[in-house]
């Protein structure tokens, strides 16, 4: 079946399976691997990429329940090769070990910064308790959005 | 000695990490990739009597279907030796897909590749096996009967049984005893990234695999065994690791496994476990019980230990976890038995999971000194410090370095550990019982046995690389090299680039047993050192030198430049001096030879945990509000990085404590919960305030640099400490793990 997803800004139309979760297509079609792929649960959260602006768990969405849809990756954080200020958190404040849990991090606390700019702790954690760290950097981790929250100086990026 | 060790860098590998480029093992853009999908058995004792590929094999994209019919037999099978050692490190002595015999449940007995993942995890649902089935064994309490004491442990590296003194003499004497049993269930090590190789054979015969490890050493040579294939015809590359844990320690048959199906189809083949497989096909913590008692004098001082574990492994070897050794000789006493007896069922061989061995055997040591410091009237850390010892017990040789008695005394002062009520249920905060616990941790230094080797190259304009086959699972070593370099050399952190990652560099064993930072830092410093006496050489050599002449030991070197150290005008920069001479690059090999083991010192690195949790009154639940850590683990090379590993480290204590257990289903003799949405662990809203902090010891016989390692260290005590937080709250005194609530309530109705 052939579908359009517009992905990071960019339009890709492909020929998939339709059996082929989004995950795959944006890892295996468009060769985008920082989005991770880890239980097919939807428990880890590595693999969350926004759809229209919300975000998901990738291993438990369809890549045709994509057609037509917008999706933002780890690789559409960066704008004009400048650091989101999330991505410049979680490398000041070593919000990361092993890192394949931090795309997925990273896409769930931009989108918490850009409906609630100035979280708490708690409310960061809360936010990102559908994600797991292994190694575990959770203390960094919220140290990191933290820090993001704190240098905001890019408009919100929706 | 320096500015940079010691130093908080930032990870030079963040920016590839936040910006989703750093390429993991299954990740590596390949044309014409295939990929292969394992099909597990779904029995766990079986004889296979019928497989039917047909329809599998004429499915869309399908390329093969390799079963033990038509998989080839492995060259030879090497010995289970832990990866420390250097040599090949298969998981197991055992190679799937041999012949038709089911060991236990999900051992691989068929791969099928396809031209898509989809294809072939189609596929493999079209593969039809027959089984003739036989009952399992998968319970301790199946085998406790049936169980031996094995002559070695561990791969072969421990004894069985260790004793010193008169055990019965010194616990008959006591004047006061403790003694109970300690239930440990199950744990799966599960780090995010489920292990993938990706294998390519190039048209003469040459095979690189890509493979998420913790030494890439291992694959190459393990891999090179059961192939038949010599390692010098083998690269492996393993760039970035998405966790490890002990999962990827040891070789297991996957990578094989997708070299195997890569030949066999003639394309490069992609072979990731899934997340169910990563249950049964990298090894686990096994499920144990430990039999303690502890024989004190009325002041507290032990006399005598008793310690006796059994626990379950698989068919082919005796493995257990070495969860005797530090409680053997963390405190001084002269009497001890230790005894590991082994039961065999029907599960895959049990694997280093972190803390291998201390989680479990310091839960139940540092539990029963909390029954015997109330038992005594002493205070929990005061009877830890009248039992510490300068020496290790065991030999009678001095510690390489402690810092145990340092570490209770900064904790407790960092904990509020004074003035703490010792009774239980006295402290309660609306609905929740307040408690505070401690304990100490150690774990042994282990030391690789073979060279380790790093390369170290300065190019005319200054710029310097260095060259080591580590593998980058998390740790941030190759952060933590560029620092060693970088001092050793006289240059600034970004004069240097720091590369590992793949087998063509020179040889580092596999980072196990927190002992990958000692022996990469050795040898990286040793190759800098090497390097800046070459150097050293040609300025005084060189007639157009402002060092001619000068006596090299009086040459000091900052910032690159070298200079006298009692004149810092008379010098130059090493690339002044290489461009004068017309020399592009100079190299120089570092090449470490670990010390023995019985150097004449008890090598160990020890820490105190705290702990205060919440548990509510009514509903049994156990929260953890704050954990503080005090370690020695020697020369800390980065502190940034070290103390994200220590509170990780920590973290995954509370896991253990609370949350982690992998049960078995003993009818189908498979895990029941072998997914992330039924194993659980921490998640950010579990993670309580963590305060980790060192102390410093002084460090020199382990390694050149004094490193012992932090990887494991965090984990060790936290869930005594936690327990004993949870008894001082609630009254219950938890000996099985994890703590479960239901045991808390039924203990109070």
């Amino acid at each position: 079946m052939q579908v359009t997803v517009t992905v990071n800004g960019e339009e890709y139309t492909r020929d998939v399976d339709t059996r082929l979760l989004l995950v795959h297509f944006l890892r295996d079609h468009l060769g985008l691997t920082g989005t991770h792929w880890g239980c097919d649960t939807s428990n880890c959260g590595v693999c969350t990429v926004w759809l229209d602006g919300v975000p998901v768990k990738s291993c438990t969405v369809l890549a045709v329940m994509a057609d037509g849809h917008a999706v933002r990756t780890v690789e559409g954080l960066e704008r004009n090769g400048t650091l989101d200020p999330v991505q410049e958190g979680f490398v000041q404040c070593h919000g990361l070990q092993c890192g394949f849990c931090t795309p997925g991090m990273m896409l769930t606390a931009r989108w918490l910064l850009d409906h609630n700019p100035d979280p708490s702790e708690e409310q960061i954690r809360e936010a990102i308790s559908g994600q797991s760290c292994r190694c575990t950097g959770y203390e960094n981790i919220v140290r990191s959005v933290r820090w993001a929250a704190e240098h905001s100086t890019v408009e919100a990026t929706k | 000695m320096s500015p940079a060790i010691g130093g908080t860098l930032a990870r030079l590998d963040g920016r590839a990490k936040v910006s989703g480029s750093a390429r993991y093992s299954g990740e590596v853009p390949i044309p014409h990739l295939a990929h292969a999908v394992l099909i597990g058995a779904p029995v766990a004792n079986a004889r296979i009597t019928a497989v039917d590929a047909t329809e599998a094999e004429q499915s869309a994209g399908v390329l093969a279907v390799l079963t033990h019919l038509n998989l080839p037999k492995v060259a030879m099978q090497p010995s289970l030796l832990p990866s420390l050692a250097g040599l090949a490190a298969p998981g197991h002595t055992f190679f799937p897909m041999q012949d038709d015999t089911v060991h236990y449940a999900g051992q691989h007995v068929a791969v099928v590749v396809a031209d898509t993942l989809e294809r072939a995890e189609h596929a493999a649902t079209l593969v039809r096996i027959d089984y003739d089935t036989t009952p399992p064994v998968t319970l301790l309490e199946e085998i406790k009967d049936q169980a031996y004491e094995p002559q070695k442990i561990f791969g072969g590296l421990l004894p069985g049984r260790q004793v010193r003194g008169d055990i019965e003499a010194g616990l008959r004497d006591a004047e006061v005893r403790v003694e109970a049993m300690y239930e440990f269930a199950a744990n799966h090590h599960n780090p995010i990234e489920p292990s993938t190789t990706t294998a390519a054979w190039d048209e003469v015969g040459r095979l690189t695999l890509y493979d998420g490890i913790q030494g890439p050493t291992s694959t190459q040579l393990t891999a090179a065994a059961f192939l038949g294939v010599p390692p010098a015809q083998i690269r492996v590359v393993s760039n970035y690791v998405g966790g490890s844990f002990g999962s990827k320690a040891m070789v297991w048959p996957h990578a094989t496994l997708a070299a195997m199906a890569a030949r066999h189809v003639g394309r490069p083949v992609r072979l990731a476990l899934n997340r169910e497989q990563m249950f049964t096909s990298c090894g686990h913590r096994e499920q144990q019980r430990q039999h303690l008692t502890l024989g004190a004098r009325a002041d507290g001082k032990l006399v005598a230990v008793r310690h006796h574990k059994l626990s379950l492994t698989s068919h082919f070897d005796d493995w257990a976890e070495p969860s005797l050794q530090s409680p053997a000789i963390i405190y001084d006493y002269p009497n001890y038995e230790g005894i590991y007896r082994l039961g065999r069922g029907n599960i895959n061989t049990p694997t280093f999971t972190r803390a291998p061995g201390e989680a479990t055997g310091m839960f139940a040591m540092e539990s029963a000194m909390d029954e015997l410091a109330e038992r005594i009237g002493v205070d929990p850390v005061e009877l830890r410090l009248r039992n510490c010892s300068d020496t290790d017990p065991a030999t009678g040789d001095p510690w390489s370095s402690s810092g145990l008695r340092e570490c209770l005394e900064r904790g407790a002062e960092l904990f509020g550990w004074a003035g703490r009520d010792p009774r239980p249920r006295q402290r309660r905060e609306g609905n929740w019982l307040i408690g505070t616990g401690m304990a100490t941790a150690a774990y042994p230094h282990a030391q690789p046995v073979n060279p380790q080797r790093a390369r170290a190259r300065i190019y005319s304009d200054g710029s310097v690389i260095v060259e080591a086959g580590v593998s980058e699972f998390g740790t941030g070593i190759s952060t933590a090299m560029t620092l060693v370099a970088a001092d050793g050399l006289g240059v600034t952190v970004d004069q240097v680039r720091f590369a590992g990652g793949n087998t063509d560099m020179p040889n580092i064993t596999a980072a196990v047993g927190s002992a990958g930072a000692g022996a990469a830092s050795a040898a990286v410093h040793l190759s800098v050192t090497a390097l800046r006496e070459q150097l050293i050489g040609m300025a005084v050599a060189d007639e157009q030198s402002p060092l001619h002449g000068a006596d090299p030991a009086a040459v000091v070197v900052e910032g690159g430049r070298m200079a006298l150290r009692d004149r810092p005008d008379a010098g130059e920069t090493y690339s002044a001096m290489l461009q004068r001479k017309l020399v592009p690059d100079v190299e120089a090999i570092g090449n470490w030879i670990p010390p023995a083991q019985d150097v004449g010192h008890g090598m160990h690195t020890f820490g105190a945990q705290f702990a205060e949790v919440g548990v509510d009154a009514e509903l049994g639940l156990i929260r953890v509000r704050r954990m503080v850590g005090v370690f020695a683990p020697g020369r800390v090379l980065n502190r940034r990085t070290a103390h994200s590993q220590l509170m990780g480290g920590m973290l995954w204590g509370l896991g253990q404590t609370l949350l982690e257990a992998t049960r078995m289903d003993a009818r189908s003799g498979r895990w029941a919960n072998a997914s992330l949405a039924d194993y659980l662990v921490p998640v950010n809203a579990d993670s309580p305030d963590v305060v980790v902090d060192t102390v410093e010891v002084h460090e020199n016989v382990v390694n050149p640099l004094g490193v012992k390692g932090v990887g494991e260290i965090g984990v060790v005590g936290v869930a005594a400490a936690i327990g004993n937080a949870v008894y001082h709250a609630t009254g219950y005194r938890a000996r099985s793990l994890p703590i479960a609530l239901d045991d808390i309530l039924s203990q109070a109705s």
